[in-house]
């Protein structure tokens, strides 16, 4: 073995690109100049299209289906209906309500009815028109708090609609009820009557009360890359399929039994996703394309447009809530009531977890002695809702800020002053009992957010009638009449990683060789990169934990264990775990292997043990042997070290049915923000001129994508607080497309000033914490609380319209 | 589907005449939505963007021709003394990449009644010219917008210029949009002063099955304004003014907006386009003196 040196830089060396470094991402650039390949790119020579037929009816009988004409067309090479689904006809992530191909019965206008696979998109689209559906309309179940409360509201589902589970829906269009009591509301729990009673007692002792009725609309996480893949037909009987998701095995699990296959036959890739927030967990065309490669023998691509994108995807639940809070005159909180009835549309996708979430977040971070809180998720005739960024918890984080601010009104006091009265804060317990068991600094992230510099005023900018600066903007509808501005502050809390008993583990499979001389790391998982970022943290994490720079990241995908969803704000807790993990298993053989060689002086346990800078490093005896010494090249006979493991968080509990008590959530997130914007008061047009935050992520990992999250999410929030809504009437949607369904462009994107805290979690990899989510959470409310100050408006629906500024009702 | 792509005006307009169902294309920024989202599949597309004439603009008898194929980024460049109103609805049109493919002779081909160029046309009172083996006319833009999405243009004409007036007073162009940028108009709404003529040009987007005149508005308005000083109006005749704006409306409720929400809107743009008016025209008057 060759003689190391031992020089001071080797002693001190740090690896390049590790935690805490912001490393480019490796698909940056391909990005930013269109080279990228995306789900939609795939091509093969022999490939056919794919093409879904959808129902043009929100709730319909299907009377007949006749594919003779269509299969008629040439260059049709299938088209297949429920009847050819040869597995499992129905399919979800918790519940199995959705047909593959709808049976006798459609429950959404857009709900897959039959799908065709031809030589040219255009050719299954002729083929498509040729399909005959008879259909006998029904009316559609389209008002959630009917569904949710009135007994005689005509089911969506009926009873036993699933043959393999007759007891299927006993609970009407109820998917969820959560009910959550605490203090003198849960000892009389499942009364009515002397709830009220409880109720009445209460009011009399506050000072102030107030009281509202909040909704939230239906928002769409409007990634720019519809929904696409490519299923190729194997020669083992399988299929490989290449598709933009959230969960590759979930997917998986869903597909292999609607196909009738074995597990193992059914064999994802992820492709390059064009964004997701929640929108891809669902299945959209996986075994539909599986289902026509199988029947065909060709590779089967399905390409969806936006407008079948906007019928394709869940979306974030529309929520009606009815809040009440009472307090002391010192701001004191005595008590909270909330109704949340969320609509989880035709199919039950994740609505039973939205619940979960609305519930036991309900009231949001703050000490209230005494809660009642009603949530529930119910059918409806309605385009089906599930996951999308913030999860439950944004619908009840805008109706419990409103009430804080109409309280603090009420009052006559600060809106920061009141919530520091009533802020949690380590050890304090949410409504549902479950103890805040990592630092919380919620008085001092408002105390922040509230000193934080404010923009300049109108006057003081270069040019106070650029229109750009101006709310209408380029379209010149104000040179500054009408406008006014506001300031308002919003906070919400988040569970991070999944909740309720879920075991949502990662696992990372990790190899270190010699390669030409240099380590070299491989990182591979099952993770799905969806633009968050997390290939770079993979990266990070291995180069921190075995002090190797080059790293390469293997193609996600199911040959290695489940990663689970980059979804709840969760892959760098959980696969960041699993590759750290990983990472510890093989510095521990290395370590083992120096022994075993000899390097390691006697007495040096292997706490005084690191690797860095490619090289074993003892903390007392300096560098002891290169990485490329001690293992050799891996192609030349030398040591590969490789390991796999699972990483699981602590186990959560689910919520009791009647109290809504227990431990459900991994790991709280929040973010406080504070917006200032400039509303015309005359034409209810908005600019925002600040939207400013300070957030605790417990570590950074990489500050320039956690920069890229929070502002981000606090975009995709001022979306909801100003434009962001499918539109949905009589179960129809008004506005399925770009052009009518409006997301913030760079001209409606302030500046924003965020400060990171950094309160380590115990529980957690590095102390961080999941950081997507908290910031989408408060900035609807936030910017609806300062378009409130400017307007004496109630405003009490998100997304706010210009009619509900200038007072034209809807 | 045919792909024709004449090189000359003369064969375009054989082109068209031969299969009057052909669809003419410039930027394509209208018409490949529509293709691609399958809403239309006609016969033959007419590729117009080999045609020199149409993409030329400039000063001809006392009025700016504008032609047919002119981008909306070449009318804002260029076009902000000449057609000030109509360059302020372009500098509105959709994202910059739209704007550089976007025509207004598309825009009155398609005449969906959100379009841009609508309003500042009528107020204006340009001219649309329509050629075809026929021969070449002109039609009154205040005469083009028969019904939802119906023009005098007929099948087998092209588009070929719009013919701006020289300005002879202020214009001024405001949208409504639910977002600062890249937005359809919710409504829109044109105002031009001409002090030679003494009369008032007004234009409303996105609030009827066309776009709209206020006529009444504008002879209330052409009777109360101070042609000499432009004495500020008084409060009653700017709100009057704003009520006959809103009051020619013929809005309806849908997904951008209620007819409510429109009319109260149009009233709101047409004060300030009026007062924002009197500050230009006194600034024109005080240069005069």
């Amino acid at each position: 073995m060759a003689a190391t040196t031992r020089t001071v830089t080797d002693l001190t060396s740090t690896t390049k690109d590790g935690v805490g470094a912001s490393p480019r991402r490796p698909d940056g650039t391909l990005k930013v100049t269109g080279e990228f390949a995306y789900s939609s790119d795939m091509w093969m020579e022999d490939m056919l299209w794919g093409a879904t037929l959808r129902s043009p009816h929100p709730h319909a009988e299907i009377l007949g289906i006749d594919i003779t004409e269509a299969l008629k067309v040439p260059g049709v090479h299938a088209v297949l209906t429920h009847e050819d689904v040869p597995g499992a006809k129905r399919y979800g992530l918790e519940h199995q309500d959705q047909p593959v191909l709808a049976i006798d019965k459609v429950r959404y206008k857009g709900e897959a009815v039959a799908v065709v696979a031809a030589d040219h998109p255009e050719t299954a689209r002729r083929a498509m028109e040729r399909i005959r559906v008879d259909y006998r309309v029904l009316e559609p179940v389209s008002d959630s708090r009917r569904a949710a409360l009135d007994p005689d509201c005509p089911l969506v589902h009926e009873p036993g609609v699933l043959e393999e589970h007759p007891e299927y829906n006993q609970r009407g269009n109820r998917l969820r009820y959560q009910p959550v009591r605490t203090g003198a509301f849960s000892g009389v729990a499942g009364s009515a009557e002397r709830e009220r009673e409880v109720l009445e007692r209460l009011r009399a002792e506050a000072d102030v009360v107030v009281a509202s009725e909040y909704e939230v609309g239906m928002q769409d996480q409007a990634f720019l890359g519809p929904e696409s893949g490519m299923a190729v037909p194997a020669g083992d009987g399988g299929v490989d399929l290449y598709v933009a998701t959230q969960w590759l095995h979930v997917d998986q699990r869903q597909i292999a039994p609607a196909l009738g296959l074995p597990q193992e036959k059914v064999r994802l890739t992820l492709a390059g996703v064009g964004g997701a927030f929640g929108a891809r967990e669902d299945l959209s065309m996986q075994i539909h394309a599986c289902l026509l490669a199988l029947r065909t023998g060709k590779p089967v691509k399905f390409v969806y447009n936006r407008e079948e994108s906007f019928y394709g995807h869940v979306h974030r639940h529309p929520a009606k809530m009815r809040y009440e809070h009472g307090a002391r005159s010192d701001g004191t909180l005595l008590y909270a009531t909330a109704e949340i009835i969320v609509d989880g549309g035709a199919y039950a996708s994740a609505t039973p977890a939205v619940v979960g979430v609305a519930s036991s977040l309900g009231i949001g971070p703050y000490e209230v002695p005494n809660v009642l809180v009603d949530a529930y998720g119910v059918y409806t005739n309605n385009p089906p809702c599930g996951a999308m960024r913030g999860f439950g918890a944004v619908q009840a984080c805008f109706a419990y800020e409103s009430q804080m601010d109409r309280l603090a009104e009420e009052l006559g006091m600060h809106p920061v002053d009141l919530r520091i009265r009533n802020a949690m804060s380590q050890g304090s317990r949410i409504i549902t009992g479950q103890e805040i068991d990592m630092p919380l600094p919620m008085a001092e992230m408002l105390r922040r957010c509230r000193d934080l510099p404010m923009p300049p005023a109108r006057e003081e900018l270069a040019d106070p009638a650029d229109p750009r600066t101006l709310p209408g903007g380029v379209a010149g509808t104000t040179h500054g009449e009408g406008v006014v501005r506001g300031v308002g502050y919003g906070l919400g809390l988040k569970n991070l990683c999944f909740s309720e008993g879920f075991d949502d583990y990662s696992t990372a499979r990790v190899r270190l060789e010699v390669v030409g001389g240099e380590p070299v790391v491989l990182v591979h998982t099952a993770a799905a990169e969806v633009g968050q970022g997390l290939v770079t943290v993979k990266g990070q994490i291995a180069r921190t934990e075995l002090g190797v720079e080059k790293v390469v990241i293997a193609p996600s995908d199911t040959q290695v264990g489940s990663a689970g969803s980059s979804s709840a704000s969760r892959q760098s807790y959980m696969t960041g775990g699993a590759v750290r993990t990983a990472c510890a298993s093989v510095r521990a053989e290395v370590f083992a292997l120096a022994r075993e060689r000899g390097v390691v002086p006697e007495g040096l346990d292997d706490t005084d043990l690191s690797l860095v800078g490619g090289k074993l490093v003892s903390a007392t005896a300096g560098a002891l042997v290169s990485l490329a010494d001690l293992l050799g090249d891996s192609a030349r006979g030398g040591t590969v070290v490789e390991h796999t493991r699972e990483y699981h968080h602590r186990p959560t509990e689910m919520l009791d049915p009647k109290l809504g008590q227990g431990s459900s959530h991994t790991q709280f997130g929040m973010c406080v923000h504070r917006a200032v914007v400039d509303v015309d008061v005359e034409l209810g047009l908005v600019k925002v001129v600040a939207l400013d935050a300070v957030q605790d992520v417990g570590k950074v990992m990489h500050p320039q994508q956690l920069e890229g999250q929070i502002q981000g999410g606090s975009t995709q929030g001022l979306g909801l607080a100003l434009m962001e809504e499918v539109q949905v009437r009589d179960g129809e949607i008004r506005n399925p497309s770009f052009t009518d369904y409006l997301i913030p462009t760079i001209l409606d994107t302030p500046p924003m000033r965020i400060e990171v805290l950094e309160h380590p979690d115990p529980h957690s990899p590095y102390g961080l914490r999941g950081a997507g989510e908290p910031p989408t959470l408060s900035s609807t409310p936030a910017i609806v609380a300062a378009v409130r100050a400017a307007t004496g408006r109630p405003l009490t629906h998100a997304p706010v319209r210009p009619e509900d500024i200038v007072g034209i009702e809807l | 589907m045919e792909f024709l792509s004449p090189s000359t005006l003369e064969e375009a307009l054989e082109a068209k005449s031969a299969q009057p169902d052909a669809v003419p294309i410039m930027g394509g920024t209208d018409v490949m939505v529509e293709l691609n989202f399958d809403k239309r599949r006609p016969p033959a597309l007419i590729d117009l963007t080999r045609i020199p004439e149409l993409a030329e603009f400039g000063p001809e008898d006392g009025h700016t021709r504008l032609g047919a194929g002119v981008s909306y980024t070449t009318v804002i460049q260029h076009l902000s003394g000449a057609a000030p109103a109509l360059a302020r609805a372009s500098r509105s049109v959709a994202s910059p990449q739209i704007r550089n493919r976007g025509t207004v002779g598309g825009n009155l081909g398609g005449a969906s009644p959100a379009g841009e160029s609508h309003p500042p046309l009528l107020a204006t009172d340009a001219v649309v010219e329509l050629a075809s083996v026929r021969g070449r006319r002109r039609v009154p833009a205040r005469e083009f917008y028969l019904s939802l999405r119906t023009t005098a243009r007929r099948e087998d004409e092209l588009i070929t210029a719009v013919l701006l007036p020289e300005p002879a007073g202020p214009q001024q162009f405001a949208k409504i949009g639910t977002r600062n940028a890249m937005v359809i108009a919710v409504t829109s709404f044109a105002l031009a002063l001409d002090a030679e003529r003494r009369a008032v040009g007004t234009g409303i987007g996105s609030a009827g099955p066309t776009p709209l005149r206020a006529e009444a508005a504008e002879e209330f308005l052409a009777g109360e304004f101070d042609w000499e000083n432009a004495t500020p109006p008084s409060e009653a005749v700017v709100r009057r003014f704003g009520e006959l704006v809103a009051a020619a409306a013929r809005p309806i409720d849908d997904q951008r907006g209620s007819a409510e929400y429109r009319r109260h809107a149009l009233a709101v743009m047409a004060r300030r386009a009026l007062s924002w008016s009197v500050t230009d025209y006194r600034k024109g008057v005080t240069r005069c003196a």
